[in-house]
C-alpha cells in the first residue's frame, strides 16, 4: 500500500517536472493531466471515492478551459537554456544561474521547516481522529445521512460550504467582468 | 514518513515552476501542482491502517473509518481551487490581447 502510493506520487512528481520543462504548450497542459489523475487515483487508494469524483471532474474541466486559452493565443514556449551561445563561444545564463541559487535557497529553507513539522505529526497509517471520532460515532443519528462526508459537509459544516459557493459565484462574475471589457489599445 | 516527504517534494517542483518560469500559463500549471500537493497531503494524514471509506452500510459492524474531516474540506479546496485556476486564465488571456505575448518580462506594469 505505501510502496505503491510511492510509486504514483514520484509518477505524479514526474509528470509534473516534464510539464514544466516541455517545450510546447499544448504538451504540458496534457502532461500536466498525468499529475491530476494520479492523484484521483491516491485518493481512490486512500478511501476517499468522493474526492476522487470530484477531482476528476474538476481536472477534465482544467483541461478543457487550458487548451481554449491555448487554442485562442499561442503554443510557443518563453524557456530559456542554462548556457547562450555567443560566436560560437559558450557562457553561462546569469539569469539561470540566479534562478537556480534563489530555489536551492528556498528548498533547503523549506525543507528544515518542514522536516522539524513532520516530527509533530502521527506516522501514516497510525492517526487518531481526535475531532472525527464524533463525527463518526454520532453522524448518522445527528445527520441521517449514510456518507459521512457529505453529513459533515452539509450539516456540521455547512457555513464553510455556503462560503464554497458565494466564491464559486464571485469567481464567475469576476470572470465575466475580465472577459467583456473592452480594453484600451 | 517517506510518503509525506514525497508530497513535500511534489510542492517544491511547484513552487520551481513558480520561480523560474517566464511563460503565464507555466506559472499557473505551478500553483494547481502545489494545490495538488497539498490536497494529498491533507487526505494522507487523515488516512488508517486498513480502514474504510467513511460511508454506513445497512448490517455492517464495521467502525474502522478513516476520518471524514479532512475529506470535507479537501473537497472544498477542490472547488474553491477550480475557481480560482480559471480566474487566473481569464486574467492572463486579457494580458495576451494586450500585450501579445505571455512573456512576464515583456509585460512591465499591468494597467488597464
Amino acid at each position: 500500500m505505501e510502496a505503491l502510493l510511492a510509486v504514483l506520487i514520484l509518477l505524479m512528481i514526474a509528470g509534473s517536472i516534464y510539464t514544466l520543462h516541455a517545450r510546447d504548450l499544448l504538451s504540458a497542459v496534457i502532461a500536466y493531466g498525468i499529475t491530476g489523475f494520479g492523484l484521483v487515483i491516491c485518493f481512490l487508494l486512500l478511501k476517499a471515492p468522493d474526492l476522487a469524483i470530484a477531482q476528476i471532474v474538476v481536472e477534465i474541466i482544467t483541461l478543457i478551459i487550458m487548451i481554449a486559452v491555448i487554442r485562442i493565443s499561442t503554443r510557443e514556449d518563453l524557456t530559456e537554456g542554462a548556457t547562450i551561445k555567443v560566436e560560437g563561444v559558450r557562457y553561462v545564463n546569469l539569469r539561470s544561474a540566479v534562478y537556480f541559487v534563489t530555489g536551492l535557497l528556498f528548498v533547503l529553507g523549506f525543507m528544515y521547516y518542514f522536516m522539524k513539522s513532520t516530527l509533530n505529526l502521527d506516522p501514516f497509517g497510525e492517526h487518531s481522529a481526535r475531532m472525527g471520532q464524533v463525527y463518526i460515532e454520532q453522524g448518522a443519528e445527528l445527520t441521517g445521512s449514510a456518507n459521512l462526508v457529505a453529513g459533515v459537509l452539509f450539516d456540521f459544516r455547512a457555513y464553510d460550504t455556503l462560503g464554497e459557493a458565494t466564491i464559486l459565484i464571485t469567481a464567475v462574475v469576476g470572470i465575466l467582468t475580465v472577459l467583456r471589457l473592452k480594453g484600451r489599445k | 514518513m517517506i510518503l509525506y516527504f514525497l508530497c513535500f517534494v511534489l510542492f517544491l517542483v511547484g513552487l520551481y515552476g513558480v520561480i523560474t518560469r517566464r511563460n503565464v500559463i507555466k506559472i499557473v500549471l505551478g500553483i494547481c501542482i502545489m494545490e495538488y500537493s497539498i490536497n494529498l497531503l491533507f487526505v494522507l494524514i487523515g488516512y488508517v491502517h486498513d480502514g474504510v471509506a467513511p460511508i454506513i452500510v445497512k448490517g455492517s459492524t464495521e467502525t474502522n473509518f478513516v476520518d471524514p474531516l479532512p475529506q470535507a474540506m479537501v473537497l472544498t479546496v477542490i472547488v474553491i481551487g477550480l475557481a480560482t485556476t480559471a480566474m487566473l486564465l481569464a486574467i492572463a488571456i486579457r494580458v495576451y490581447r494586450k500585450h501579445e505575448t505571455f512573456d512576464i518580462r515583456e509585460i512591465k506594469n499591468l494597467k488597464g
